[in-house]
């Protein structure tokens, strides 16, 4: 329904968008080369890129809507469905695999009645997998939004959420 | 002279979040490249971090001066580029994130004397995105550097132009990989390219370009400043100066410490690391990162070289210690890893496409009490045939690492899920 919704209103990208995307461009011999930060820009005004949004970008970067397609679903924190206001990444590399990311995973899951992926239904948060964060001697380790979350027990777990 | 024997990390301290501009150059930051610049040609720089004998701290080892040397600089109008990697994310690896959020000046001052040795005047940080504090200083870095005169037109007044340009990933494990890494700052899909040609020939957009890790290029400002001699005098076993070694697990104290090359892996686990938990036993480790082989207790007095960890069966890669203990069990442990590798193969060549989601089912039913001992024999072959010199490069090799040797170390962990269908429960 949401998508829908969207799909009625997109009138294109917005000028902020495009003025921040043309900024990237002067740091690459090539404009293709922005392709990344230019869905990271969209990303960051609109939560995630929608089929709309990627069209408009290919023909900002003057690419094929399939390239950037396929860069678009290649990189892990590009998302190509709605997320929630945060996404909460919870690293399940080995150290912290080891040290009990399952329960947390579990635990973050269980606190909104989602599974990893989904949105939960007030449209705040989108539980995540990552690869390691590079803070393993703090394992485990979640994600908050853009905040590194060091040493997690399920106790840190209701913190996240206000609790 | 100030803390001499720690010239990587003698500006991180617990009593402030991260060096400035004024703490780094009040040890003697921008020193190096003051010399580098008023005193030395490009090809002498490039000779001294040669005679330095620094090797690439990203996990190959290869001579950094060596690197550097054999980029083509007879045209000296040609565009030539620099590439830090930061994109930090081998499983069990935590270092340059520490060196970037901690204290940025070094990162960019060894870039620019890098970038000066090889007469580039644009370079990037490729930085994971998942890096956000990182992310904040190094702009912030820049910036100070660029009103200081360090960067811009005219580094230091003299005619060496040079600009830094901060990208930020969007997290894929094969951008680590130096072709790929170009690939992504291209804006396409990281893909390794093949070789040759070699990126220092052409790489990034067809120019010459090299790829140089951020502990590699943090060594570098102190080789100038202080000098070869002293920088070899720092080690205390084959390979030269000193390394950020680390340790994850259940160990006492996990963490990272700046220890001369050739420092035991004892050292590093028993007094830096305090040792195992109460209650836990050394089973294992990976002595660097996620891909590389299992070693055993009978190792730990294999000294942190190159040479040393190869001789035992392993690689130093990262120097990054992940410890096993007794009451985790390895087949699990290896299960995630190759989950880890076959989420991130790029899927370009096929026995990294194909291979490692086979190696991952095998093991999940090996688990689930449903294997054959014939598996065993089919993972020992899948070893080889996504073993070096059969894919398009380093990333299913090295996933094979721990593989073949938690096959030949822990078989009987292996065997017991198959003949008494015993599912070990899984580690609290």
């Amino acid at each position: 329904m949401k998508e829908q919704t969207e799909k009625q209103v997109f009138k294109g990208l917005s000028p902020a968008e495009i003025r921040e995307i043309n900024a990237e461009m002067r740091h690459y011999e090539d404009k293709t080369a922005v392709s990344i930060e230019a869905l990271k820009i969209v990303q960051k005004h609109r939560r995630w890129v929608s089929d709309e949004c990627l069209v408009a970008v290919a023909e900002l970067m003057d690419i094929s809507p399939a390239q950037l397609e396929g860069v678009a679903t290649f990189y892990n924190l590009i998302y190509r469905q709605p997320v929630g206001k945060t996404v909460i990444h919870y690293c399940n590399s080995v150290t912290c695999w080891m040290l009990g990311s399952d329960q947390i995973r579990e635990r973050l899951c269980r606190h909104l009645n989602v599974e990893p992926g989904e949105m939960s239904a007030d449209g705040e948060y989108t539980i995540l997998p990552i690869v390691c964060l590079g803070a393993c001697d703090h394992a485990p380790v979640v994600m908050v939004g853009d905040e590194l979350k060091l040493d997690i027990t399920e106790d840190a777990v209701n913190k996240i959420f206000g609790r | 002279m100030e803390k001499m024997d720690k010239p990587l990390t003698k500006n991180i301290r617990p009593d402030r979040p991260f060096a400035t501009l004024a703490d780094y150059e009040s040890t003697g930051g921008y020193q190096g490249l003051r010399k580098a610049i008023a005193e030395l040609q490009p090809k002498d720089v490039q000779q001294w971090v040669k005679d330095a004998d620094l090797r690439g701290r990203g996990g190959a080892g290869f001579g950094t001066g060596l690197k550097w040397s054999l980029v083509p600089m007879d045209n000296i109008s040609q565009t030539r580029y620099l590439v830090a990697n930061a994109d930090e994310m081998e499983p069990g690896t935590f270092k340059d994130r520490m060196l970037l959020e901690q204290d940025p000046h070094q990162l960019i001052e060894g870039m620019i004397i890098a970038a000066y040795a090889i007469q580039a005047h644009m370079a990037y940080i490729f930085l994971r995105g998942e890096y956000h504090l990182a992310k904040l200083r190094l702009e912030n870095a820049l910036l100070e550097a660029r009103s200081k005169g360090y960067l811009g037109e005219h580094v230091l007044n003299s005619d060496f132009n040079l600009d830094i340009v901060l990208h930020t990933s969007a997290g894929r494990y094969i951008c680590g990989e130096e072709t790929a890494l170009l690939n992504a700052l291209e804006g396409k899909r990281a893909t390794p390219r093949a070789k040759p040609p070699f990126p220092l020939v052409s790489g990034l957009w067809g120019k010459p370009t090299v790829v140089n890790n951020v502990e590699t290029l943090c060594n570098v400002p102190h080789i100038l400043h202080y000098g070869v001699e002293w920088y070899q005098g720092l080690a205390r076993g084959v390979d030269k100066g000193t390394k950020l070694f680390g340790a994850s697990g259940r160990v006492k104290n996990p963490g990272l410490w700046e220890l001369p090359m050739g420092t035991p892996i004892r050292e590093i686990i028993e007094q830096h690391a305090g040792g195992m938990r109460d209650g836990y036993k050394l089973r294992g480790f990976l002595p660097g990162g996620a891909s590389t082989d299992f070693l055993l207790p009978e190792h730990l007095d294999v000294v942190m070289d190159y040479e040393a960890v190869a001789k035992a069966g392993s690689r130093m890669g990262t120097g990054t210690l992940i410890v096993l203990d007794d009451k985790t069990c390895p087949v699990q442990m290896v299960l995630n890893l190759e989950q880890f590798f076959a989420q991130e193969s790029c899927g370009w060549c096929t026995p990294c496409r194909d291979g490692l989601p086979w190696t991952v089912t095998l093991m999940k039913d090996i688990i689930a009490g449903k294997g054959r001992m014939e598996d065993l024999d089919t993972l020992a072959g899948l070893t080889r045939m996504l073993g070096p010199g059969n894919t398009f490069c380093a990333l299913a090799p090295g996933a094979m690492e721990p593989l073949q040797s938690a096959l030949k170390y822990f078989r009987a962990d292996f065997e017991r899920y198959i003949t008494a269908n015993n599912t070990i429960k899984e580690p609290v």
